[in-house]
């Protein structure tokens, strides 16, 4: 890879001042896809700010009815949080399938979100819980976060620094995972909260979405055979070598009536 | 450049290194400890894993600097002087490795699993490996060796 300048930050602040004049500068989480990133030399920042050593941005809390989680506390914290489990079993059950144990030892859930890769687990439980991020200047609605292939809402210095999960009725996650590296070739969160059903897609289109033909049909019965019959279109879906626009089409269907089956 | 000191099984050692030096690179070639293994170099693989304040990690995905005051053990600071720690043994006893090449990374690997959920089951042993990929042993005897470790160590 190639060499740069490395900053711990020892604050939010701190780290918005150590991005503030250089040539191009980077945040660092966990690390698990940027290093990678790096070392193929598919990026060349001049400057690193480390947020792993911010004490402030660890831990999960239970506010009034919303879990909220520090946006640098790692899949494995998230996974096994007692908290997560009673409150929202299904992102608990999401952190617990991101990699393989030593990479969610050190990725975040801040991390994967402003990452935004297309395939990562963390945005489609932000859509259907209709979450809210939280940054260093403002609150993103979830709904308005995801802007495009590995592009968010996010401004030159903004930091996340937690996300706000509302706690649904029930919810459930399913993925079809690509069997080496774990990431979504399609993943579908479904959540109930009253009348009002949300789905989200990972892994299927360049940038998670909304299935809202499938949110309106299990509005009216929470059943896997509600959605059984709408069709999602394969116009705009990923292609590659793991599967066709086509394949993932089908699995976005078969993913969420999987979900709606565990949500019970 | 920076200076880093890292315990690494049990001793601080300081070094001087480039911001881009990973954690492996500090460990194989600034430390001569070659016991961890460089294997797919994209974390895939898993023969890298080391401990980290405890738990394990892929040292080819993580820099020197990141790790800057921690411990950091590794598959030489396993074994208790000529006692092979009981995943070693284990290992041993049940034929889980034949070229070898992976193993240090499975061995840190198991003992980070038994660390978190000392009574796995077979499928709770095969999930953990996920991130560990062995070419030689069909992963069969690794998954023997760990159950039979996590017995022993339940006896004390």
């Amino acid at each position: 890879m190639y060499n740069f300048n490395y900053h711990q930050a020892k604050s939010v602040d701190d780290a918005t001042k150590l991005l503030t004049g250089v040539e191009e500068g980077k945040l660092m989480a966990g690390g698990m896809t940027l290093i990678p990133t790096l070392k193929q030399r598919l990026a060349k920042p001049s400057d690193i700010v480390d947020l792993g050593k911010i004490a402030d941005l660890k831990g999960i809390k239970k506010d009034g009815n919303n879990i909220v989680i520090g946006a640098m506390t790692r899949h494995f914290d998230v996974a096994n949080s007692d908290v997560v489990k009673s409150a929202i079993p299904a992102l608990a059950y999401l952190a617990g399938h991101i990699g393989d144990p030593a990479v969610r030892n050190r990725g975040t859930i801040g991390g994967s979100i402003a990452n935004n890769d297309p395939a990562a687990d963390y945005p489609s439980s932000v859509l259907a819980l209709n979450a809210t991020i939280v940054t260093n200047k403002r609150k993103i609605a979830g709904d308005d976060f995801f802007k495009g292939l590995f592009e968010t809402a996010l401004e030159e210095g903004e930091i996340i620094t937690g996300v706000s999960f509302p706690i649904p009725e029930k919810a459930a996650y399913m993925k079809f995972p690509n069997p080496a590296s774990r990431y979504a070739i399609v993943g579908v969160f479904v959540a109930k909260t009253g009348g009002n059903v949300r789905v989200g897609v990972t892994g299927a289109g360049p940038v998670a979405y909304r299935q809202k033909d499938y949110e309106a049909a299990l509005a009216k019965s929470f059943t896997p055979d509600a959605i059984k019959g709408i069709v999602q279109k394969d116009t705009g879906l990923n292609s590659d070598i793991h599967a066709s626009a086509e394949y993932r089409a089908h699995l976005v269907n078969v993913m969420a009536r999987r979900a709606v089956t565990a949500a019970g | 450049m920076a200076t880093v000191t890292i315990t690494v099984n049990g001793k601080p050692e300081t070094r001087e290194v480039e911001n881009r030096t990973l954690l492996v690179q500090f460990l194989r070639e600034h430390l001569g400890l070659t016991g961890t293994h460089v294997g797919c170099d994209t974390s895939q693989c898993g023969a890298c894993v080391v401990h980290i304040d405890g738990y394990s990690a892929k040292s080819c995905t993580m820099l020197a600097t990141q790790v800057n005051g921690s411990n950091v053990k590794t598959i030489e600071g396993l074994a208790n002087g000529e006692e092979l720690h009981p995943m070693q043994a284990a290992f041993r006893e049940n034929h889980g490795l034949q070229c070898g090449f992976c193993t240090p990374g499975m061995v840190m690997s198991s003992v980070d699993l038994l660390r978190v959920n000392p009574k796995p089951n077979e499928q709770e042993i095969r999930g953990w490996l996920e991130g560990n990929i062995c070419r030689c042993t069909g992963y069969h005897n690794i998954v023997k060796a760990i159950a039979a470790c996590a017995e022993t160590m339940a006896k004390g």
